[in-house]
């Protein structure tokens, strides 16, 4: 059973000093993610769903508590390690694709293979598999500000499987995008998640945007609302 | 994982890549590299030259005697006594004249400069035939030599070059006395080509001189042979004169004014530190800017090295470019750029800029530290930002 757990998030405390003032985000949050889900985290703004997507990213850690990656603390590691962790394990769909304006879409996407000791070649090979499989394979020389949103976070999206990391988070994917488009980038995760198996945390406000995920959380003041969705 | 190498060329290749989105802020950082470059240049290339114009005049193989103390030709006297005894010193070359030695006057004349028309001081030189053929690279250039026993002068090619009134054929008053040009000299830039030349003589009788000289300089027919005169010297109580090669007397008199390198340091170091200020403003606004790319490498994984790395040459290419233009600046308007200044005579010295390649090298030390220190503080910015944090600020 342990061994299909991706993320066991055990009492995890979060809280900020703002002057004087501390805020609690998570107060003892307890929380499980299979491997081969797909998860969306919904709720208002403030009720922690973004602190929640970094603390799985390893961008930000918990002020207590334990955070265990297919079995292995991830909350004691050092910034050197984390990064390390990250592109091995991890890839990122932000809401703005967070694209290098400067470099080609296939540059940008063969950036997490920069981290590993693949070849010239293999990394171009890599590359030309991400971009077929967002059917952008003829824009790969184009620049993101030669593409449209919906293509440049195809290009995120490219860049986030290129090194097959276990783990896809995503920020608000299509909250810069218009519902056609939207459903496009909805269709193609859902494609990764059932075809190639990736797990997927998605957090949204979009309650269209949800129902492509297998399951839904609701975040409200550090605490999942409805108890029943939660594993 | 991938080479540290490769993260840090890919962060490198980005931010040179992304330099025309600050092109203005990054225009300011390399005009700022450039002035402070071609100003020290300039420092430089006159210090250089005119030690050039000093160090290249003297022969090693040439004594020099003064009077005891004086650090100038034009403080020394000599009597003609004291030129008969150096003359029978052992070491001095003799030919079928006799000893090769040449005592001189030194006076100093008004000349006025072709660049402020201004009085300035120019050295008249009364020497004779045997202190002309003494001197290195010597000829005369048009004209002829002047008769001895004549107010006819010879010109070095620097007065001609810097100084109004001294054309071939032409007459010049000193106080009373009016010279005749009759000839144009050169030697090869040194120092001698900023003096006039007359027949010793002559210059005793017109300025009271008597028999006196001011210095004597003997042939030796090699610089060892300065031991035994400078022993002859100090064992003859009548010569209380000091005795060293024509060499190293322009040396020490190039010494004199090596306080325009030091000068141009200073003045470059000054200016720096205002072209850091400059460049620190715009490297730190070059990491806000690129916040969001930074904060998004390190989240993929690239390491904090990389983003400290890729600011800092940034920073390096930016000063090294303004170096580069700074040195090309400095070359097209001082390279070979005449002057005269005061040397150690109080005395006009002609000389010509010189820029070297140890110089252009100077300046690109000094560009190269700007850049360095001016892309230190923000790398250390961009690598010590926590990854959470650069996320809002990009927000």
């Amino acid at each position: 059973m342990t061994d299909n757990i991706l993320f066991d998030l055990k009492g995890v405390h979060k809280s900020f000093t703002r002057g004087k003032e501390t805020i609690k985000i998570f107060d003892g949050l307890d929380m499980q993610i299979k491997k081969g889900d797909f998860l969306a985290i919904m709720g208002p703004s403030g009720s922690g769903k973004t602190t929640l997507l970094n603390m799985l990213g390893g961008v930000d850690q918990p002020t207590s508590g334990e955070v265990l990656f297919d079995g292995s603390r991830v909350d004691t590691l050092s910034e050197g390690q984390l990064s390390k962790w990250r592109a091995n394990n991890i890839g990122f769909i932000f809401q703005f694709y967070n694209l290098m304006p400067m470099l080609s879409a296939a540059r940008n996407v063969e950036l997490p293979l920069l981290l590993t000791n693949l070849s010239k070649k293999d990394r171009k090979n890599s590359v030309e598999t991400a971009l077929k499989l967002v059917e952008l394979a003829d824009r790969a020389s184009h620049l993101p500000k030669e593409m449209s949103g919906g293509q440049q976070q195809r290009v995120a999206i490219a860049r986030a499987i290129v090194s097959d990391p276990k783990l896809l988070l995503c920020d608000e994917p299509t909250g810069d995008l218009d519902r056609h488009t939207a459903d496009e980038i909805l269709e193609m995760l859902q494609l990764l998640n059932e075809k190639f198996g990736k797990t997927i945390v998605m957090v949204t406000h979009d309650p269209s945007a949800a129902k492509y995920a297998k399951r839904t959380l609701h975040l409200d003041k550090g605490e999942f609302v409805e108890k029943d969705l939660a594993a | 994982m991938g080479s540290i190498f490769s993260q840090i060329s890919a962060v490198v290749a980005m931010n040179i890549r992304s330099l025309p989105q600050r092109f203005w802020m990054s225009l300011a950082m390399v005009i700022a590299s450039a002035v402070v470059v071609a100003i020290l240049l300039a420092f430089l290339a006159m210090a250089k030259g005119f030690s050039a114009t000093l160090d290249s005049a003297g022969s090693e193989n040439v004594a020099i005697f003064t009077r005891e103390g004086s650090a100038a030709e034009l403080n020394s006297v000599i009597s003609r006594d004291q030129v008969n005894i150096i003359e029978t010193a052992p070491g001095v070359v003799k030919d079928e004249n006799g000893p090769v030695i040449s005592p001189e006057l030194y006076v100093i004349v008004d000349g006025i400069k072709k660049s402020s028309q201004t009085e300035a001081n120019i050295p008249l030189r009364g020497i004779d035939e045997r202190g002309f053929a003494m001197r290195k690279n010597v000829q005369i250039t048009d004209g002829r030599m002047f008769t001895p026993g004549t107010n006819e002068m010879i010109v070095g090619a620097g007065i001609l070059r810097e100084f109004d009134g001294f054309a071939l054929g032409e007459e010049v008053r000193f106080g009373k006395v009016i010279w005749k040009v009759v000839g144009v000299f050169s030697t090869g830039g040194n120092v001698f080509e900023s003096e006039l030349w007359a027949d010793v003589k002559v210059l005793q009788s017109l300025y009271n001189r008597g028999s006196s000289y001011q210095t004597a300089r003997v042939q030796m027919s090699s610089p060892n042979d300065l031991e035994a005169v400078r022993k002859f010297v100090a064992d003859d109580p009548r010569l209380n004169l000091d005795v060293e090669t024509e060499e190293a007397y322009f040396k020490a008199q190039g010494k004199q004014l090596s306080y325009m390198a030091y000068f141009g340091w200073i003045i470059s170091s000054i200016m720096a530190l205002g072209a850091l200020a400059g460049a620190l403003n715009t490297m730190y606004t070059s990491v806000a800017e690129r916040a969001r790319e930074i904060a998004t490498l390190r989240a993929i994984g690239f390491s904090s090295l990389s983003a400290f790395v890729g600011t800092i040459v940034e920073a390096l290419v930016l000063a090294a470019i303004g170096g580069a233009f700074g040195s090309i600046v400095a070359f097209l308007l001082f390279d070979g750029l005449n002057a005269s200044t005061l040397g150690g005579s109080f005395t006009q010295v002609v000389f010509s800029f010189e820029m070297t390649g140890d110089l252009f090298i100077q300046g690109g030390i000094i560009a190269l530290m700007i850049g360095f220190l001016s892309g230190f503080f923000p790398a250390f910015r961009a690598a010590r930002l926590p990854v959470i944090v650069a996320f809002r600020n990009a927000a």
